[in-house]
């Protein structure tokens, strides 16, 4: 068994020029959890998810991805940062799913989940065609493999783009508010997806405004404000016996 | 999936069964305007044809020549230097816009400054700085070759270089606002599932790109057909040379020159047809369904003269 968390935060900070976006975020993520991650509009909880695959470079502080450190290497008592080849190493290991999809629209579902796999691991066309068949079975989309993306409703889009994720065998799944952009009909099958993963025991972070699916489904919740880690707990304590005035404020404008 | 939902609209009452929707039985409205002004047109343009007739042109000449063996060698040069040009000055111009974009600040101000001359400059003055470089620089010595610079400056090789790098500098400008049409939010997800930004650039930015650089690039290729006939100034034998060669022994100036125009039109006009396919391949993706092919829109065009269409 792995002794250490999956993803662990020490104090990270991170501004974009004089805007301090992040103010020192502890937590650690175990290994086969449902981490939520809930809190106002602009309170850095995307800042938080880029930092953690390194789309975003930290300021200060400390973050581990399966007890590695996120962008540098230490020797002794000194950080080198990592060459943009081995950042693209890391980041195999760890899914990302986003708001707005970012599916590539010029090649169909199958093409878009087998891509990664072929151009990143040198898999063989076959065997990625193989996964890709089986991964669009899973999230209900075998009738789909040949749509382009902009032939495919936008909760199908999110399915294909957890798939894609899913493609590269991460160790690791971040998911960015997946059905905040979605139709209200279209929010449950890609939360149904999502809830698959959770039993077959993936390590996901989700940043969410579904209550429903944090109480549900999540392990651990955090409630951010401002940069800061102001709660957090068993999503059924937070959610229904919040400590903290900010998050009882949240809360119920959200429930 | 999805499509088991059918609701129906709020605020519309549906039809009670078994009744069929009646098609409306109403008289066209006549387009008198557009009658009228085909007439005019037509008008002009048969007045236009009577006058060049009634010149003084030997209109035998035209057919006559079309097909000469020198006409059709030039022929050949023109669409061989035109399409060396235009590959040169796509290559440049991807290497260029690239540069530009990346955050090396010494590439992107070579880019720049490459760009800055060679668009800033006419294609006319730099071919002929290229025909003339061995004014300045009698001798090519670039350490491993040694050569007179009157031997390698080729007319070839300096129509090649002057058309091309000035493409080249179009290029990079049509291939950076391609690049930059990419939503950021590809870039991402490619970085994201482990893609180097070398493969970032060349299997999602890039093919994304084609829809938005190739439009202008057909219309650079068909430019670079036309501008091609510059090269007569650095001695290529390209079709208006070969056309004027002719015109000058047998004194059917005007007459050349419309072999020449014929011979373009034909070019430009064979392109043309390969650009719309072009871009419709790289439609693919982004529209639902392509748009129609020239047949297809000839016989809508064909119908907009019976009636006028009801919906657009
Ligand atoms: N690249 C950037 N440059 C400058 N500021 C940025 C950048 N990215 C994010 N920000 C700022 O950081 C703050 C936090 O943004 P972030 O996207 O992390 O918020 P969020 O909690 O995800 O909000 P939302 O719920 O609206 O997605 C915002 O004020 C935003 O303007
Ligand atoms: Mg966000």
């Amino acid at each position: 068994m792995n002794t250490h968390p999956m993803v662990k935060a020490q104090g990270v900070h991170k501004s974009f020029g004089a805007a301090h976006i992040l103010k020192g975020i502890d937590l650690e993520v175990a290994p086969r959890e449902v981490f939520c991650l809930i809190g106002p509009s602009g309170s850095g909880k995307s800042t938080f998810l880029r930092c953690i695959n390194h789309l975003e470079q930290i300021n200060a502080g400390r973050l581990y991805v399966d007890g590695e450190l996120v962008g540098y290497r230490q020797k002794g008592d000194k950080l080198y940062e990592l060459k943009a080849g081995e950042v693209a190493l890391k980041r195999r290991d760890i899914g990302m799913v986003f708001q707005r999809f970012n599916l590539f629209p010029h090649m169909t579902a199958i093409e878009n989940v087998m891509e990664a796999p072929v151009q990143v691991k040198g898999e063989a066309k076959a065997v990625a065609r193989a996964r890709a068949e089986r991964l669009l079975d899973r999230v209900g989309l075998a009738g789909k493999a040949k749509n382009y993306p902009s032939q495919l409703s936008g909760g199908q889009q999110q399915r294909v783009a957890i798939a894609r994720a899913l493609a590269m065998e991460p160790k690791l799944m971040l998911f960015d508010e997946p059905t905040s952009a979605l139709d209200p009909e279209l929010v449950g099958d890609v939360l149904d997806v999502m809830r698959g993963l959770a039993e077959d025991g993936m390590t996901m972070i989700v940043v969410t405004h579904e209550m429903g699916f944090a109480r549900e489904v999540g392990d651990a919740l955090v409630f951010m404000d401002d940069g800061v880690v102001v709660e957090s707990g068993h999503p059924r304590d937070v959610l229904t016996n919040p400590q903290h005035d900010r998050t009882k404020s949240f809360l119920s404008k959200v429930l | 999936m999805n499509n088991k939902i059918k609701k129906i609209p709020s605020g519309v009452i549906p039809a009670p069964d078994g009744i069929p929707p009646q098609a409306i039985k109403a008289i066209p409205v006549r387009h008198y305007g557009r009658w009228i002004s085909a007439v005019v047109v037509l008008a002009l343009l048969v007045g236009l044809v009577y006058a060049f007739s009634q010149g003084n042109v030997r209109w035998a000449t035209v057919p006559d020549k079309l097909f000469d063996a020198s006409i059709l060698t030039g022929l050949r040069n023109t669409v061989y230097i035109s399409v060396a040009s235009m590959a040169l000055g796509l290559v440049l111009g991807v290497l260029f816009a690239v540069m530009r974009l990346s955050k090396n600040p010494v590439t992107s101000t070579i880019a720049w400054l490459y760009i800055w001359f060679f668009r800033g400059t006419p294609v006319y003055v730099q071919l002929l700085i290229w025909f003339n470089l061995a004014l300045i620089f009698p001798i090519l010595d670039i350490g491993f070759y040694r050569d007179e610079m009157t031997d390698v400056m080729t007319p070839f090789l300096a129509a090649l270089l002057g058309l091309g790098l000035n493409e080249g500098a179009y290029m990079a400008e049509i291939v950076r606002s391609g690049i930059q049409s990419v939503d950021e939010g590809q870039t991402e997800a490619s970085h994201a599932l482990g893609m180097t930004q070398a493969k970032t650039m060349r299997r999602v930015v890039l093919p994304q790109s084609m829809r938005v650089i190739i439009p202008p690039t057909g219309n650079e290729f068909i430019n670079m057909l036309k501008t091609s006939s510059l090269v007569v100034a650095v001695q290529y034998q390209d079709l208006l040379r070969s056309a004027q060669d002719i015109a000058a022994t047998s004194f059917a100036v005007m007459e050349m020159l419309f072999v020449a125009s014929i011979w373009y039109l034909a070019l430009t006009s064979v392109f043309s047809v390969g650009q719309y396919y072009l871009e419709r391949r790289y439609a693919r993706g982004s529209l639902r369904a392509l748009p129609p092919t020239p047949l297809q829109r000839l016989r809508a065009n064909l119908n907009l003269f019976r009636r006028s269409e009801v919906a657009r």
